[in-house]
């Protein structure tokens, strides 16, 4: 026990008294930030896919659409995060000729990966809806997208909310993988700390912890939206 | 008013409507009976292209809304259409419901017109002849305040305003379905489309519907009905179409048709449901 107090002490000098929290905490801002907008874009494409998805396919340009977003979708869930980072860091953007910090990168190509997944679970969710809805909506003299975004995605967002949770747990995971390219996440932060104070256990033992309170507090904000969004499911 | 022209619809391989011709006036009430498969839902859902058509004209003043070079939005305005299964919006409460469509599309409308006005006022600088500017005359506020008041004056009228801000899951299928009438009736339709209106209700609120729908027959309402209340039918229908298999199979006024059916087909049917 005495070693791991050391440890504990180890951890915490270089923590607290050589501003080692301070990387921390920059870290864990990429992180969510990475998360957050990039299941924010990831959820604008989704739901752009999924109504494309969902769209009667009798015309042409309807096919054309819905066969681009296949190819979209079987490619960003065929190939590894850590490869589409790489790619898009090392060999897209330098062809381009552009130059982006590594952060926004990353936003992007999450935005882009969880744009995939987002677009499945959001087409479960449109087909959850009951068709009725789109019927009134049409009847009404609607068209198919203001019925599609006033009525139908609304109930199908409240659907899937749980699952969109999960996703945005996912992508808070995922993220640990950022440092591929040199973005500054929680992994990098406690690495550190531990490279400095020639430390390990005690970094990475507090870094999972730091991943779990993350996760825990996302699940319990869900649950409050869940419950607010589903006020219109019952009596008040 | 409305005139079908020998209207059939496909599904796959099933020939469901094998060529209807009719006409539909100006404060006719019409209802369609017939056994369950005979097409009659299929035919009303074709009045206002919720069905294409496979071939065959719907003209509805004066338009072939089947053509391909429609905004079938545009006219589906104009006719109102009542569910069977309600269909509210469970997402809205109950005003927001009946508001939703007439402020979208009149907002629509407006931000257009200013567009227009926008283009007009850049050509303007360039023309001799001035081009005069759309007249605006309302404001998003304003049409928002009137449909409120609108929506509440039609939920008045149905006993029903102490509902106006509750989710419709709260309500029993009665107010559900007299809601979804007064939604329809909030775009001032020039006809209105009810497609068995009262089959999934409980039997002690099939009342509250056809009295709702009877007012309206009363006032003078053109309305295209779907129904298996015979009595019903008998007691606000102008004119009765018989369908079987696809096709109108006799056609005729509810004194004639209920007591002296011409076409056996119809005799059958009726000694089974009076």
């Amino acid at each position: 026990m005495g070693s791991f107090g050391k440890k504990v002490a180890k951890f915490w000098e270089m923590f607290y008294e050589h501003n080692g929290y301070t990387r921390v905490v920059t870290g864990l801002k990429n992180t969510l930030i990475i998360a957050v907008l990039g299941l924010f874009i990831g959820i604008i494409i989704g739901t752009v896919i999924a109504v494309v998805e969902v769209f009667p396919k009798r015309k042409r340009l309807p096919r054309i659409l819905h066969g681009f977003c296949t190819f979209y979708v079987g490619l960003f869930r065929g190939t590894p995060i850590v490869v589409q980072l790489l790619v898009a860091y090392y060999v897209v953007l330098p062809l381009l000729g552009m130059n982006w910090p590594a952060l926004n990168v990353c936003v992007l190509v999450f935005g882009l990966n969880s744009g995939a997944y987002v677009s499945e679970i959001m087409r479960s969710g449109i087909l959850s809806v009951d068709p009725g809805q789109m019927e009134a909506g049409r009847a009404l003299g609607l068209s198919y997208s203001v019925t599609m975004m006033k009525i139908v995605v609304p109930q199908a967002v409240k659907n899937i909310l749980p699952t969109l949770g999960n996703e945005l747990i996912a992508l808070v995971k995922e993220t640990s993988v950022v440092s591929f390219v040199g973005a500054a996440d929680l992994y990098v932060a406690f690495n550190y700390i531990g490279t400095n104070s020639y430390e390990f256990m005690v970094p990475y033992l507090a870094m999972a912890l730091i991943y779990v309170v993350v996760v825990m507090i996302i699940a319990f904000l869900v649950k409050i939206m869940e419950r607010s969004l589903r006020k219109s499911d019952r009596s008040h | 008013m409305i005139e079908v022209i020998d209207l059939k619809k496909n599904f796959g391989d099933l020939e469901v409507l094998k060529g209807i011709t009719t006409t539909i006036n100006a404060g006719e009430k019409v209802a369609i009976i017939g056994p369950s498969g005979s097409g009659k839902s299929t035919f009303l859902r074709c009045l206002n292209l919720m069905e294409e058509p496979t071939s065959g004209s719907i003209i509805f003043e004066g338009v072939d809304i089947a053509g391909m070079n429609v905004n079938i939005n545009i006219h589906r305005r104009k006719m109102g259409m009542v569910f069977q299964h309600f269909n509210l919006f469970n997402n809205k409460t109950v005003i927001d419901n009946i508001m939703l469509a007439p402020v979208h599309i009149k907002i629509q409308e407006l931000r257009v017109k200013k567009v227009k006005n926008f283009f007009i006022k850049i050509g303007n600088l360039f023309r001799k002849n001035k081009k005069e500017l759309y007249k605006i005359d309302t404001t998003p506020a304003r049409i928002k305040q009137e449909a409120r008041e609108n929506a509440l004056r039609l939920l008045k009228r149905i006993g029903l305003e102490d509902k106006a801000n509750v989710y419709p899951s709260t309500l029993s299928g009665g107010q559900k379905q007299r809601i979804a009438i007064i939604r329809a009736l909030a775009m001032n339709p020039k006809v209105m489309l009810f497609d068995e209106p009262t089959s999934a209700l409980d039997p002690e609120m099939v009342g509250e519907v056809l009295d709702l729908i009877k007012q309206l027959a009363s006032e003078g309402m053109t309305m295209v009905i779907v129904t298996h209340e015979m009595g019903f039918a008998r007691e606000v229908a102008t004119r009765i179409l018989f369908m079987d298999e696809g096709r109108i199979v006799e056609e005729n006024t509810p004194e004639n048709l209920f007591s002296n059916p011409q076409n056996p087909r119809t005799r059958e049917f009726l000694s089974k449901v009076l």
